[in-house]
């Protein structure tokens, strides 16, 4: 809302004088800024927020079913070993995605850093290795899903090693958190193609790229928890 | 504020806001570091097959450890404004009342299926 606005219709400028829904509008589009952050990174944080329940909610859906089942719990520790040049090493592929989706938040976080700097190709070519990291984690998701369903057996509705539930709160936990990978890979390329062209530049603001590093790191937090509780518990 | 405060010099705002996040190199790479080790860690915690309260408790640590050093420094949380930190930080604790009700229902339904279910 600008200067003329408000000497037209002196009502908007206090709220609550204005009844009904365009007092609503007025209200919420009155010149006010609560967050001292560009509106960008807030409502990203809001978003984060709303994710955060629901990522809480399937674990905690997860917990409830794996307290309140009779049939015994299939132990992670053995379902995701890989057999290694005959070694059979516990949880091995799990502990690589772990690796690779720590180092993608590093170079996510200096790409972050090198944006603030005006630093256009080195900012593109750490988004562009955070992506690719992105996407090596996802594929190897892929492969774990494929010997999970293919060799092991593993079905949303049961499996053979024990409690049924472990399918379905597995498929779910891993596969909406998949998803929010590769959306964020896509989101990376976009940002960081952006960042190339220099977009950002011309706008004179790189948050654009620190809001992109939010989700990231967002993406990379939830696995923390994930593999606490999914994979080690 | 149509000129809002993402558009204006990343110079200026990073006095005036905390809207632009500048910090040495030498923290990310410091907190890169420490998330490698704790990784590494609760791995081990796997690998060396500990069991019962040493292996929640350490597990717990570990998690813990990892989220507060990502949400501190990574999504520079350490630096933003007291009012952006409540209103993100402070509604997921309703969750922890949510994980508890539902850890009591599990236990109820449990040992309900146990009387019921397995003779």
């Amino acid at each position: 809302m600008n200067q003329s606005a408000l000497a037209e219709n002196p009502s908007l400028a206090a709220p609550g004088a204005t009844p009904g829904l365009r007092g609503v509008v007025a209200d919420w589009s009155a010149d006010k800024q609560a967050f001292a952050a560009p509106w960008g990174k807030a409502m990203m944080w809001i978003f984060l927020l709303s994710d955060t329940f629901v990522f809480t909610c399937f674990l905690t859906s997860y917990m409830n079913v794996r307290i309140s089942t009779t049939e015994p719990w299939p132990n992670a520790s053995e379902v995701f070993a890989l057999a290694v040049g005959g070694a059979h090493i516990p949880l091995l592929l799990i502990a690589i995605m772990t690796f690779v989706l720590i180092t993608s938040s590093g170079t996510m976080a200096m790409a972050v850093n090198f944006g603030y700097r005006r630093d256009r190709k080195r900012t593109a070519r750490l988004l562009f290795a955070t992506a690719a990291l992105g996407l090596t984690f996802v594929g190897m998701q892929a492969f774990e899903w494929t010997k999970l369903i293919v060799e092991e057996g593993v079905r949303p509705w049961g499996n053979p090693m024990g409690a049924a539930q472990f399918g379905s709160t597995f498929f779910m936990i891993t596969g909406f958190h998949g998803l929010h990978v590769s959306a964020g890979v896509v989101y990376l390329i976009v940002v960081a193609m952006r960042v190339l062209s220099g977009f950002y530049d011309r706008k004179g603001a790189y948050e654009t790229v620190e809001v992109a590093g939010l989700y990231w790191h967002f993406v990379d937090l939830v696995w923390v928890f994930i593999f606490a509780f999914f994979y080690l518990w | 504020m149509d000129r809002a405060v993402g558009d204006s010099y990343p110079e200026q705002h990073a006095q005036a806001h905390a809207g632009g996040q500048q910090h040495p190199i030498r923290i990310y790479l410091w907190i890169w570091g420490l998330l490698f080790v704790f990784s590494t860690l609760s791995y081990m915690v796997d690998y060396y097959q500990l069991q019962g309260v040493l292996r929640w408790t350490l597990i717990i640590v570990f998690m813990l450890a990892k989220a507060t050093f990502i949400v501190a420094v990574f999504m520079h949380m350490a630096w933003e404004r007291l009012a952006l930190k409540l209103v993100i930080l402070g509604p997921p604790l309703a969750l922890l009342v949510l994980i508890a009700l539902m850890a009591i229902e599990g236990d109820y339904t449990f040992l309900t299926r146990v009387a019921s279910f397995v003779s």
